[in-house]
């Protein structure tokens, strides 16, 4: 169970598009600095980065255009990322239905959409071992992954598929921790940073 | 207030749409242009606003083939416009599964006194706004996501102008009055107590608040934006300019960037031709579509 996050943790959210204002606000309420990134300059000086939810071809494209693809690569190697649903499939080695690019910072697999189309979107109340009480998932036009490689660990899982994944430093999950009042995932994440 | 898994769910998919560009498109081709461009959704009409001002005749719902084409061709949300009222096209949409429904001035009004209730539909929808009341009325309604109206399908930025600076200084004056000044404001506003009050707590609507309605170039998109637009809706811009692909991811760009001027003479360089545009001073009251709704 984490505990509250000692010193005041300075973290990026790539803000090309999405709900990163939501990502800002739910890592100031888990007691961090939450600063926007939009350039290779912005990861200076960097504790961690998250990655929002949104539409993944948008952020890719922006990602790609605007020469992060190398700097992001190079601050997941060093520091710990947290992806959720658009920003998970940015993480993942294996993008599905339609395959696109990736950073490939987590060896995982996910298939895009995968419960269909908006209303498929879904809140679910799961009860991960990982954490103390039940959690509240909101999936909004989900990815679902479908392979996990050797030294990942699921911390939360909906259907038999993990929503919550962590390998080496980094975190993702599926559906947006983001958009409720409970900080707890967003504090597994700081407290990944040493 | 409004805040049952099903509302906060249709204001989810708008929370992952902030940042972005939703370009109207009338075929799979053109929406897969979109999507390349870096466009967050695509919204599927059968004439775009331009068009149906320079032929006229009754603009409704597009045709069923066309949404189901681009709905199988690009994998980012598709929304579809319905006509004000017409809760029956809304009810075939939300069959076909689209993403979101645009309750749409665009398109002919089927009711002149009511709007859908969308509150009873598990598809969301966005609805047009030009000042605070009609915005909250939409959001009693059930919209999950606002727009300005601006003036479609004029290239002209004016009225979106007018718009979004009306909705935020609307609501920056509620937020400086005490309880019995709000009751008056319901009134005032006709809208809602309950809403009004939101608001002048939160200083924003509940809801996402977007920009539509004469966005023509990068730098019309960046100063919606800065006038405190959360994303924009680009209509007859793209398509009806000199290079679509080019003004797409443009614009693009100038959503992501718009508090970074370097960032956007770049994106407003080698652009082509935009489209034409209208005088709206000079249009007659009756051929204006941003006065239909209430």
């Amino acid at each position: 169970m984490p505990g509250a996050v000692a010193g005041r943790k300075k973290i990026g959210v790539l803000a090309l598009q999405g709900d990163f204002e939501a990502h800002e606000r739910a890592l100031r309420r888990a007691g961090a600095e939450a600063v926007e990134v939009r350039s290779a300059a912005d990861l200076d000086e960097l504790d961690g980065l998250v990655m929002p939810g949104g539409e993944s071809t948008t952020m890719w494209k922006l990602i790609n255009e605007e020469h992060l693809v190398e700097p992001l690569r190079e601050f997941g190697r060093r520091r710990p990322i947290f992806g959720t649903c658009a920003g998970a499939i940015l993480l993942a080695s294996e993008v599905a239905n339609p395959p696109q690019p990736s950073l490939g910072l987590m060896d995982i697999s996910i298939e895009r959409n995968a419960y269909g189309r908006q209303l498929d979107s879904r809140i679910a109340r799961l009860q991960p071992q990982a954490l103390e009480g039940d959690l509240e998932a909101v999936f909004i036009r989900a990815p679902i992954i479908r392979r996990v490689g050797g030294d990942a660990k699921v911390l939360a899982s909906y259907q038999g598929d993990p929503v919550l994944v962590e390998q080496g430093r980094h975190l993702v999950a599926t559906f947006h921790p983001e958009l409720t009042d409970d900080s707890r995932v967003h504090r597994i994440f700081l407290n990944k940073i040493p | 207030m409004y805040l049952d898994d099903k509302f906060r769910l249709k204001v989810g998919l708008a929370e992952m749409l902030k940042g972005g560009v939703i370009m109207d498109v009338t075929n799979a081709e053109q929406a897969v242009i979109a999507e390349k461009a870096g466009a967050c959704a695509v919204m599927a009409l059968e004439r775009v606003p331009a068009d149906i001002r320079k032929e006229g005749g009754v603009a409704r719902m597009a045709p069923i083939a066309k949404m189901r084409e681009i709905m199988q061709q690009v994998s980012i949300p598709v929304m579809a416009k319905a006509r004000i009222g017409h809760f029956m096209e809304a009810r075939i949409l939300e069959a076909l599964e689209v993403d979101y429904i645009d309750e749409s001035e665009v398109l002919t009004p089927a009711d002149e006194e009511h709007h859908i209730d969308k509150r009873d539909f598990r598809v969301p929808f966005v609805c047009g706004a030009r000042n605070l009341g009609e915005a909250l009325r939409r959001i009693a309604e059930g919209a999950a996501m606002i727009r300005t109206k601006g003036e479609a399908g004029s290239g002209n930025i004016v009225e979106a102008v007018r718009h979004i600076r009306t909705i935020v200084k609307e609501m920056k004056q509620l937020t400086v009055l005490g309880h019995e000044e709000l009751v008056a404001e319901s009134k005032k506003h006709q809208a809602p107590l309950e809403l009004i009050q939101y608001v002048a707590q939160h200083g924003k609507l509940p809801v996402p608040n977007f920009s539509a309605g004469g966005i023509a170039t990068p730098a019309d998109a960046a100063l919606v934006m800065q006038l405190g637009a959360e994303a924009v809706f680009v209509g007859s811009g793209i398509f009806k300019s000199s290079d679509p692909e080019a003004r797409a991811r443009a614009i693009v760009k100038a959503a992501t960037y718009y508090n970074d001027p370097a960032k956007l003479l770049e994106a407003s360089e080698e652009l082509g031709a935009a489209m034409f545009g209208l005088d709206i001073a000079k249009l007659p009251e009756s051929e204006l579509l941003q006065t239909r709704g209430w």
